[in-house]
């Protein structure tokens, strides 16, 4: 295996590892995307508020402000070209009060100097007429048309894809361990599965992008720090918002908010805390009760009753400092070939707003490359469009009968709450990242994430991927080995 | 082959859906659809192997397969149609439905009457916010049910049971057979929200500890659950700390609660009663869109097959005489109120003639268990139009009461009829 020599290698198959690949795709470059789980988007793209935010929120001459603002421009293209889910339905930073008003100014005026366009500062009444259901205290907001919502994991999977046809190969269940070196160049990398040599490595291992960097003895000092957030999400059929809402921020936290998402739930979220553990995504009681009581703050009639789902995901915080020494910010974005070494193109702390900025941070990458003397030559072949499978959830009455008329295992309904057909289940095994676990599958079509929460479909999913995969039911997993759903045969089966 | 227009559609072919059909066919309408989402007829009764079905219906203990199987073999002599393996997409209020099946591909439908006998699904983890990780192993007691009886694996090793509810003990004794260990059946509750025999015959007679006033304060481990933390619970309803500890286990059920299903019913524009979260019905199971009917666990939750049987019969009698005269009611109506102890009763609203054509049969849950001879009353204001003795009430065992013709003056004078449990 170490006789084939990459042109670059990615760590970290997250939103950032399968945009840059996405993008470094368009050149003749023989690229590898490895991830350390069974799927990729595992990591803190697969549990976030799914906003493709403005860009008011960063500090003024920080990377995140910058790649913030850039990337929310590239969304619509991106969308057009990969086939995600996106909305630019605009988002609103609610005051509550007349002393939260006041502030609402200054977040626009920041919003301004970070080049955010189309902001406007509504009064309480326009404010109650767009969002019903908001607390009436409610004095103003600041409206930011360019904010929107997305599916996350579908704008990693879209990336990812697009990436593998384009020639990038990706490994999944690997894991990085350590650079192999020669001298101050990084010629290669160990993992679980041996070793893999790369002119170039880019590290976008997310939560472990401090260790990734540390091995390569950069930046000793940087920790990334994961910070939990807790959600909530509300059957559809029940609660409808229309709107993202945000509370007036403070000093660490844009707050809970509460929110609409492409896939037609509202949810409310997230906390913020500190934790150590880089796994750790337990809910907890006290978590819940702090977004509960920030999100009836926004819109007082919500309904606990009607919570389908908990969830937290954690954030990988860093703590570096801005690029430009005039800002004073130790929270910024590392995007950098350092000079330390050679070969390493280095991301860090690329925590929110990280989804916004993934396609900004690509292009950075790009250019970096650029700058450090690789003369990128385009392929002649690249495809930038991904196309989208059929989601006959979304479709019309007679959309769907011409499906299921070519193809009779999209008349088949395997999720009842969420109407995920067979026919998508396949579709998705097969893919050219096919989905192997019962979550990849449910990250990929929503299946699984309705009101029943699975009750009703997982026998059947797990039937269809042991058909499908041609192993036995006893090897399907939820999320990756250690984590199947059966133990043995009942006795009867073991007769038979 | 199915046809365009139908007489009666029933939607769901559990226990209510097959006993609607059977009898709107032999009431007189002609052409009759049955709609099912599984392979075959029988609804949710083809995984429950275990006995106790029947007793009521038959006098005879069957199993739940052999107990569907008497309908569908009924159903089969009838000319019947069914739609197997389809699934009812779309309702609207004007009985158009919409339906995807892999053999039939997508049809649209009309119906004179439709019957709604979508039953009902399992609460789960995330509506009762159980706090914890998220890891493989955590199921409810009727997914994990499917995988025992239908499937033929085991979903795990050792058990922790979350919840006194009637498939939760059934499942502990079945898993028991199974050679798994059953740590024991925590319930937050300070009494049983299952059938008493169901205690006895599943947790009793197998060493299986319940442990009322408990509940899981979080489930530990990331991959597949490694333990749960349980925690007892003063009466307030709050964990008392210092009381935590941890069971370790490799699987958690869930037997929390069993919801109607009523997302067709809330798209064809039907009124849902926050209590039960059912349709509200009147005594002959039509809901507030006419030509729209309703019978078994869609409506509420019933404990015993037999009367889901019975309410199936009732709403496919009446559907079929929809269909066939399409009769209106004059709007002499009283409405059902529940009062003390009770948290609703069915029906919710009764025409006052229909006494006149014979006893009705009023079924409801008790709010708290009174371990003392009570009176079921039903009361018109001060005025007491009925009453039932019982020698205890529990609020996992349905409590019935006929409302006798001889009450058929007091309900004319009556606008609001109140049913209430009190002690003796």
């Amino acid at each position: 295996m170490a006789d084939k020599k990459y042109d670059v290698i990615i760590i970290g198959a997250g939103v950032v590892g399968s945009m840059v690949a996405r993008f470094l795709s368009r050149y003749k470059l023989d690229i590898l995307l490895i991830e350390k789980d069974s799927d990729i988007g595992m990591g803190a793209s697969s549990a976030n508020t799914a906003i493709i935010h403005a860009g008011y929120d960063p500090k003024p001459g920080t990377l995140k402000a910058e790649m913030n603002v850039v990337g929310n421009q590239m969304f619509d293209q991106l969308a057009g070209e990969l086939n995600f889910t996106f909305e630019r339905r605009g988002d609103y930073v609610v005051a509550i009060g007349q002393e939260e008003f006041g502030k609402l100014e200054s977040l626009r005026q920041q919003g301004l100097e970070n080049g955010v366009p189309g902001m406007v500062i509504l009064n309480g009444a326009d404010v109650r007429r767009r969002e019903p259901n908001i607390n009436p205290e409610v004095s103003g907001a600041l409206w930011a048309t360019t904010g929107g919502i997305c599916d996350p994991f579908g704008v990693v999977i879209a990336a990812a894809e697009n990436a593998v046809v384009n020639g990038v190969t990706l490994m999944t269940d690997t894991a990085f361990q350590d650079f192999i070196m020669d001298g101050k160049r990084i010629v290669g990398i160990k993992t679980n599965r041996g070793d893999f040599m790369s002119r170039w490595v880019v590290n976008s291992a997310g939560m472990y992008s401090d260790m990734v960097m540390h091995k390569a003895g950069l930046r000793p000092e940087f920790k990334i720090t994961p910070r939990k957030g807790e959600y909530y999400v509300f059957d559809k059929a029940e609660i409808t918002i229309n709107n993202v809402l945000f509370p007036v921020p403070s000093a660490t936290s844009k707050g809970i908010l509460v929110t609409t998402t492409v896939h037609g739930n509202t949810i409310i979220g997230p906390n913020a805390l500190e934790i150590d553990d880089k796994e750790d995504r337990s809910i907890t009681r006290e978590g819940l009760d702090e977004i509960w009581q920030g999100a009836v703050n926004l819109v007082p009639s919500l309904s606990l009753r009607y919570s389908i789902a908990e969830f937290a995901g954690l954030r990988p915080g860093g703590n570096a400092p801005c690029a430009n020494p005039d800002v004073k910010y130790n929270k910024d974005f590392i995007i950098e070939i350092p000079k330390e070494v050679e070969g390493l193109v280095n991301l860090g702390g690329i925590e929110s707003p990280g989804l916004s900025s993934s396609p900004a941070i690509a292009v950075r990458v790009v250019e970096l490359l650029k700058g450090a003397g690789e003369n990128l030559e385009e392929k002649p072949d690249w495809n930038p469009i991904r196309k989208a499978r059929p989601r006959f959830r979304d479709m019309l009455p007679i959309e769907q009968k011409l499906l299921i008329e070519n193809d009779l295992s999209y008349g088949r309904v395997i999720c009842r709450c969420e109407n995920v057909t067979e026919g998508e289940i396949v579709a998705e095994i097969h893919a050219p990242i096919p989905a192997r676990t019962y979550d990849a599958i449910k990250r990929r079509t929503w299946l699984g994430t309705g009101r029943c929460q699975g009750g009703f479909d997982t026998p059947r999913v797990v039937e269809i991927l042991a058909r499908e995969l041609g192993v036995s039911p006893l090897e399907i997993t939820k999320k990756g080995k250690g984590s199947e759903f059966l133990v043995r045969p009942t006795k009867d089966k073991e007769v038979e | 082959m199915l046809k365009k227009k139908y007489d009666v559609i029933v939607i769901g072919a559990g226990p209510a859906g097959l006993a609607a059909a059977i009898e709107a066919k032999k009431t007189g309408a002609q052409d009759v659809l049955v709609i099912e989402r599984a392979q075959e007829l029988g609804g949710i009764l083809q995984q429950c192997i275990h006995n106790g079905f029947g007793l009521q219906t038959f006098k005879k203990d069957l199993t739940g397969p052999t107990y569907a199987q008497r309908f569908i073999d009924e159903l089969a002599g009838l000319h019947v149609d069914t739609l197997l393996d389809a699934m009812a997409l779309n309702v609207t209020s004007e009985r158009h439905v919409y339906v995807t099946s892999q053999s039939s591909g997508f049809v649209e439908l009309d119906t004179r009457a439709l019957v709604l006998a979508m039953g009902c699904r399992e609460r789960t983890r995330a509506q009762i916010a159980l706090p914890g990780t998220r890891p493989a192993g955590v199921y409810t007691a009727g997914t994990a049910q499917r995988f025992v009886n239908i499937e033929g694996f085991m979903p795990g090793k050792c058990f922790v049971i979350l919840g006194s509810g009637d498939i939760g003990m059934i499942m502990a004794r079945r898993l028991t057979f199974e050679g798994a260990k059953v740590e024991r059946v925590l319930e937050i509750m300070p009494f049983l929200t299952g059938l008493t025999r169901n205690y006895v015959q599943c947790l009793l007679d197998y060493d299986i500890p319940l442990q009322l006033h408990h509940t899981v304060k979080r489930i530990i481990g990331n991959d597949r659950v490694e333990a749960i933390e349980s925690v007892q619970i003063d009466e307030h309803r709050q964990p008392m700390p210092g009381t935590e500890e941890t069971i370790p286990c490799d699987t958690l059920l869930l037997s929390v609660g069993l919801i109607p299903e009523n997302e067709l019913s809330r798209k064809a524009g039907v009124a849902l009663d926050p209590v039960t979260g059912g349709p509200f019905v009147d005594e002959e199971m039509q809901t507030s869109v006419p030509g729209i009917f309703a019978a078994g666990n869609v409506v509420h939750v019933y404990d015993l097959v037999d009367w889901v049987t019975q309410a199936g019969l009732l709403c496919g009698r009446n559907a079929a005489q929809y269909a066939i005269t399409a009769r209106k009611h004059d709007g002499r109506r009283v409405r059902m109120k529940a009062g003390e102890n009770v948290r609703y009763v069915i029906p919710h609203i009764l025409d006052k003639e229909s006494l006149a054509e014979s006893a009705q049969l009023l079924q409801m849950r008790v709010t708290l268990p009174i371990e003392a001879p009570v009176w079921v009353e039903v009361m018109n204001g001060e005025e007491r139009v009925t009453r039932k003795a019982e020698l205890y009430v529990r609020p996992g065992e349905m409590v019935n009461i006929d409302l006798p013709q001889s009450a058929y003056d007091a309900v004319q004078r009556a606008s609001e009829l109140s049913v209430r449990v009190v002690r003796r």
